[in-house]
């Protein structure tokens, strides 16, 4: 099994479990064990993820990957307690970043709902095409690709988290915005693109919206 | 050790010496001595209770002596078989008195009666692996050695470090047992001298062994201060040099180049001082913690009795005498030589060449192949598809490696309440074949049908505990190895709770993965008998005719128009073998071997298949042929660099060491007739585009000096190196060269030779001006030919052969092997072999060494019918792939088409070709494609697990509250 092998459900399903920061060893860059660079591909993932962490409010720091040999016994030590520090000084997830339990796991639920989605959006738009870690370093630094990440990531995760929270019930323009603690406006905004798409109908008599 | 133990057709006699020698090859009578160990090796299970109640202290031989042992002992934790034997210090045997030994073994396993015991075998071939012995700086008292106790040698100190060590690894020093702040290691010892009771040779292992020692160390005490006292630094095998720069660069260390002198021992402290000298500050006097003594390499002890009893013919040093064309082959026909007793070799050429012996035997006794054979039988297996997991849990002390650190009958009660465990238990070794036994009979009276075992990294064990499944009826798959070694008692040594808790945690997360666990099948796929090879130089043809003469048929395939590769430009060795004439010998028995197609002006096209079944297009001038084949030799070889540097290419007075060669060859006369030459090493390499030593380039100077001289013996020659790296027996031409007056020049990479071209009195020079590092001058010296020892770089298709045969490059741009020492001569892709200098610049002894090697692992593919592919790979659910190829794009191996199924396509993944590493399975957007044994159900059950620990001990916080 390959670091490359390491899925965006594995980080988030951590997370889920109350981690406060999830670790990726890999082998290092352009000496693979395999012949497929596999750990390219993990790269590619920590840099997307990071950035889903920032658009949802967590920290990104939470998140690393560093390459080593196996002969490199004191590297690892001193990345993995490096990490362990840095996460002890961020604190618990969620709770550090302002985040409630219930938001918390709302924005990881949504995220996890989308994994096959960024799967494809990683394929087609988010792949790194030179393998080296300044083309990496480079393409994620792009103002075009965080522009990308959200037309086409953020926005979803936006509905997907209403889609969330209608499972429940209906709502109102009111108690989403409070419970997504966003702004009214682009509730509503989100909403009326839900309602184009079918997804969402708006119930007159209780004066809210629910899930179709 | 262990695998050999289990293997069917290998008997291992242990404590046992040959008598006699009778008989011709292919049917020798070896007469065998087994010494009495006065234990009966059917009754001991290894327990030690015998060694906890023997009253005998001795000096632990395994530990050099720094620690004690018993007098009944098990030599060391992984000793085969693990079990004791009884020195001769006994109170018994001495005196007839105690049996304290014989009253507490619970399996009557003590026989004091033991007698040595005759045994005769009949056997085709020999090969002699009897290692070395250490050079002894004792005799001599060497730096103080035997007299002083904080001088010690680099075994000893590496018997520190180890974790089995005398003080369970970490580092004490002798006098106070105190950890030592300051240590210095002093290298040579022993070799490069010809001082009497030295050797004169190089011992070739001890600078590299040294860096090690220095990192290691290191490792436990990042404070602690490091002084290397060397001479030469010889770091001339694959990645050394790299290895080398990174133990320099540490912090604290300090490599002076430096010959030492003891100073005197401090009668308060036990310290030792030493004296050197550098150039800007004179000598020295330095006080130190600990003397680490490099010592190198002797013959083995019982040489000359080998010797004799096998009629062997030794070399000068003691070492066997091996055919410079053949350095497995002694005098002897049948009986061959591996290892250090070939001379002081380091590991991966010890063991290409024990694979290169193996080869030999295999020419030997071909036509007798697989009559011996014994298979092993399985039970039938049974299902478990649909059953409730049951599953029981091993958890090994490892002797005091893991008990040590993790309570272990602690961790075996927590185990025993995690969900569908039904048995936990603990084992001293699990590894032993009783512990494998007691494992069998568990799965049978539990009736478990999954296993984890906790333990150490399922790297090396894992494939013997899947055959203990196997035995017992399960299927292999139904195992799961728990590192609670490597990942636990040895990291956190010091923390003896948490580490308990840790092992915990991680069997708790293998129960879960456990539970969903699946027993998989192999596939059995048919093997192709030919070999292809790729590339005619030595390795190429060696390797071609090897497999040949085991009976199969071999396709060498070579891009130029004619065989030889490199080596038709080389035409003498140091030792003086002639290698023209040894080229045009080997060239004409690959032609007439009947079983050897040969394609010259040849190219590959195409590449495909796998294991077994590969598909190569080749074209040449008779066209284009699809080649079938089992097995892939890579052997393309390398070239020598194009000097950019020191005025090559813009006057012929200015030559590489090659075409100096092929011009001392011919007895050119414009050059014999020349007065002054100048060498520089490390032309091209060494440096930051090229971090490797190209390794033959020093002897090469020393050859072609050796040769001028005697052309000419007023000739002038000087070589200006960095570290000459004559290693082994290489030194002693070396050594030669200097007494023929060859001077040697030392120069620092930042202050490299200066070169111009001068013309005075019509005639041309090249002017060198070079700084002599130990007088710090620069002088100048008026050259009729400077001569290059110009790098050697990988061939210019690697890049092409590696992509075309999907094999790897290491980071010099050589084909990276599976493994650097246990495997040096395959790829990790599976069916493709190498050998030669496509891997590394050897030597032409060494390039044969290899090329028989890989012939020998060729042999074992192809001599089977079949070969089994893994379990572990990625399969298909047709049902929910959209055959998006998001998985095509991420296998590179190619192991994945599409396939009408129905009305549709969906992904299909050959199982050959899949090598598990489950990219595919991260990219897919259904979670159509799953890689087996590490499904997503399996790892996410896992990161479940991971955290439960919280919520249970919130659980049991609730419960007590009630």
């Amino acid at each position: 099994m390959c670091s490359g092998r390491v899925d965006l459900q594995f980080i988030l399903r951590a997370l889920m479990n109350n981690m406060d920061g999830v670790f990726i060893g890999g082998c290092r860059l352009g000496e693979c064990n395999y012949t497929t660079q596999g750990n390219y591909y993990a790269l590619g993932l920590v840099n997307i993820c990071r950035k889903l962490f920032q658009k949802i409010g967590l920290n990104p720091e939470r998140l690393e990957i560093r390459f080593m040999s196996s002969a490199e016994g004191i590297l690892f030590v001193k990345v993995v307690k490096d990490f362990i520090h840095k996460i002890r000084e961020l604190g618990p997830l969620g709770e550090s970043e302002g985040l409630s339990q219930d938001l918390l796991n709302l924005k990881l639920q949504a995220l996890a709902k989308l994994v096959p989605y960024i799967r494809l959006v990683e394929r087609e738009r988010l792949r790194v095409p030179e393998k080296s870690e300044a083309a990496y370093r480079e393409f994620f630094a792009r103002e075009d690709v965080d522009r990308l990440i959200d037309e086409l990531i953020v926005e979803k995760l936006n509905l997907s988290e209403i889609m969330l929270l209608l499972g429940h019930g209906p709502l109102s323009t009111a108690e989403l915005s409070e419970r997504l603690g966003e702004k009214p406006s682009e509730v509503l905004h989100h909403l009326s693109t839900l309602s184009r798409q079918g997804l969402v109908r708006f119930d007159l008599e209780q004066k809210k919206f629910a899930a179709i | 050790m262990v695998e050999a133990d289990r293997h069917t057709n290998i008997e291992i006699f242990t404590y046992t010496e040959v008598e006699s020698v009778e008989g011709q090859p292919g049917d020798f009578r070896i007469t065998l001595t087994k010494k009495p160990r006065y234990i009966i090796e059917d009754k001991c299970t290894g327990c030690t209770t015998c060694v906890e109640n023997c009253p005998v202290l001795i000096p632990d031989p395994y530990n050099q002596g720094l620690c004690t042992s018993k007098a009944v002992h098990i030599y060391f934790s992984l000793a085969v078989p693990l079990i004791t034997y009884i020195d001769e210090e006994c109170l018994y045997l001495k005196e007839k008195k105690c049996k304290i030994c014989e009253a507490v073994c619970g399996n009557q396993a003590i026989d004091f009666t033991q007698k040595p015991e005759r045994v005769e075998i009949k056997v085709g071939a020999v090969v002699l692996a009897p290692g070395f012995e250490i050079f002894n700086p004792g005799l001599k008292n060497d730096y103080g050695y035997g007299r002083l106790p904080n001088v010690i040698t680099s075994l000893d100190f590496e018997r520190l470090l180890s974790s089995t060590g005398p003080f369970e690894g970490e580092i004490r020093r002798p006098s106070d047992g105190r950890h030592p702040k300051r240590i210095a290691w002093v290298q040579c010892v022993g070799s490069r001298r010809v001082t009497p009771g030295d050797n004169s040779y190089c011992s070739a292992v001890c600078c590299t062994y040294t860096q090690k020692q220095v990192i290691l160390a290191k490792e436990h005490d990042a404070e602690l201060e490091a002084t290397i006292f060397h001479n030469d630094i010889r770091s001339y095998g694959k990645d050394f040099e790299p290895y080398f720069k990174r133990a320099e660069n540490l912090p604290g260390v300090r490599f002076i180049r430096s010959y030492v002198s003891l100073g005197r021992e401090i009668p308060e402290t036990n310290n030792v001082t030493l004296r050197y000298a550098t150039p800007d500050q004179g000598v020295k006097e330095e006080e130190f913690d600990l003397v680490v003594l490099s010592v190198g390499l002797n013959p083995p002890a019982d040489a000359l009795k080998l010797a004799e009893k096998f009629g062997l013919q030794l070399e000068p040093h003691g070492f066997c005498r091996v055919e410079p064309t053949n350095p497995v082959a002694t005098n002897q026909p049948g009986i061959f030589v591996s290892g250090a007793f070939q001379g002081p070799i380091d590991i991966p050429e010890s063991v290409f060449g024990a694979s290169g012996a193996s080869s030999q035997c295999g020419e030997l006794l071909n036509y007798r192949r697989g009559k011996l054979v014994k298979e092993k039988k399985y039970p039938e297996e049974k299902d478990v598809l649909g059953q409730e997991p049951r599953i029981g849990v091993f958890v090994c002390h490892c002797g005091a490696n893991i008990g040590r650190v993790i309570n272990v009958p602690e961790v075996v009660e927590y185990v025993k309440r995690l969900p569908n465990v039904v048995h936990a238990q603990e084992q001293l070794f699990s590894c032993t074949t009783n512990a494998a036994k007691e494992i069998i009979d568990m799965v049978q009276e539990k009736e478990l049908n999954r296993v984890i075992i906790a333990a150490c990294s399922p790297r090396t064990l894992e494939p013997l505990f899947q055959d203990t499944l196997k035995e017992a009826g399960l299927n292999q798959y139904l195992l799961e190895m728990t590192n609670i070694r490597e990942h636990c008692s040895w990291v956190h040594a010091k923390e003896k709770e948490n580490a308990t808790e840790k092992a915990k945690d991680l069997i708790r997360m293998s129960v879960a993965r456990t539970t969903v666990l699946e027993p998989l099948r192999e596939i059995e796929l048919p093997v192709n008998k030919t070999a292809l090879v790729l590339g005619g130089g030595i390795a190429g043809m060696t390797c071609a005719l090897s497999i040949a003469r085991q009976g199969h048929e071999v396709h060498l395939v070579e891009k130029d128009s004619e065989l030889g590769g490199v080596a038709r430009r080389i035409h003498y060795t140091l030792d003086g073998m002639d290698v023209q004439s040894y080229l045009s010998d080997l060239r004409s028995k690959v032609y007439e071997h009947p079983l050897i197609h040969v394609h010259t002006n040849s190219e590959i096209l195409e590449a495909t298949g796998y294991v077994g079944n590969f598909v190569t297009r080749v074209k040449s001038h008779r066209g284009t042929a699809g080649i079938k084949h089992g097995a892939t030799v890579l052997a393309i070889g390398s070239r020598e660099y194009t000097p950019k540097e020191y005025l090559y290419g813009e006057t012929d007075k200015v030559l590489t060491q090659l075409e100096l060669e092929e011009r001392l060859a011919t007895q050119d006369e414009g050059l014999t007739g020349s007065q002054t030459f100048v060498m520089i090493q490390c032309v091209g390499c060494r440096n930051e585009e090229r971090n490797y030593c190209s390794r033959v380039c020093c002897s090469q100077a020393v050859k072609n000096a050796l040769k001028i001289k005697e052309l000419n013996p007023e000739a002038d020659v000087y070589i200006l190196y960095r570290d000459m790296r004559t290693y082994g027996f290489r030194e002693d031409y070396y050594r030669e060269a200097s007494e023929r007056d060859v001077k040697f020049i030392r120069y620092e990479p930042d202050r490299a030779p200066r070169v111009e071209l001068v013309s005075q009195g019509g005639k041309e020079f090249v002017r060198v001006a070079v700084t002599e590092e130990i007088v710090g001058q620069e002088f100048g010296i008026d050259a009729d030919y400077l001569v290059l020892s110009s790098a050697v770089l990988p061939a210019k298709d690697a890049e092409a052969v590696s992509q075309l045969f999907k094999v790897t490059l290491g980071p010099d741009g050589f084909f990276k092997e599976a493994h650097v020492k246990l495997r040096p001569v395959e790829f990790s892709t599976e069916g493709v072999y190498l050998c030669g200098t496509a891997h590394f610049p050897k030597h032409i002894q060494e390039v044969i060494n290899q090329a028989n090697g890989a012939a020998s692992r060729v042999l074992t593919l192809l001599s089977h019918d079949t070969v089994t592919s893994s379990g572990a790979i990625c399969v298909v659910d047709e049902d929910k792939c959209v055959a998006c190829a998001a998985c095509m794009t991420a296998c590179v191996y190619g192991a994945i088409e599409f396939r009408t199924v129905g009305e549709r396509k969906a992904a299909m993944v050959n199982p050959a070709i899949c090598k598990g590493d489950g990219l595919c399975n991260a990219v897919c957007p259904t979670g159509a494609i799953q890689l087996k044994h590490f499904t997503d159900e399996e790892l996410l059950s896992q990161i479940d697990a991971a955290g439960q620990e919280e919520i249970e001990e919130e659980m049991e916080k609730a419960v007590a509250a009630m």
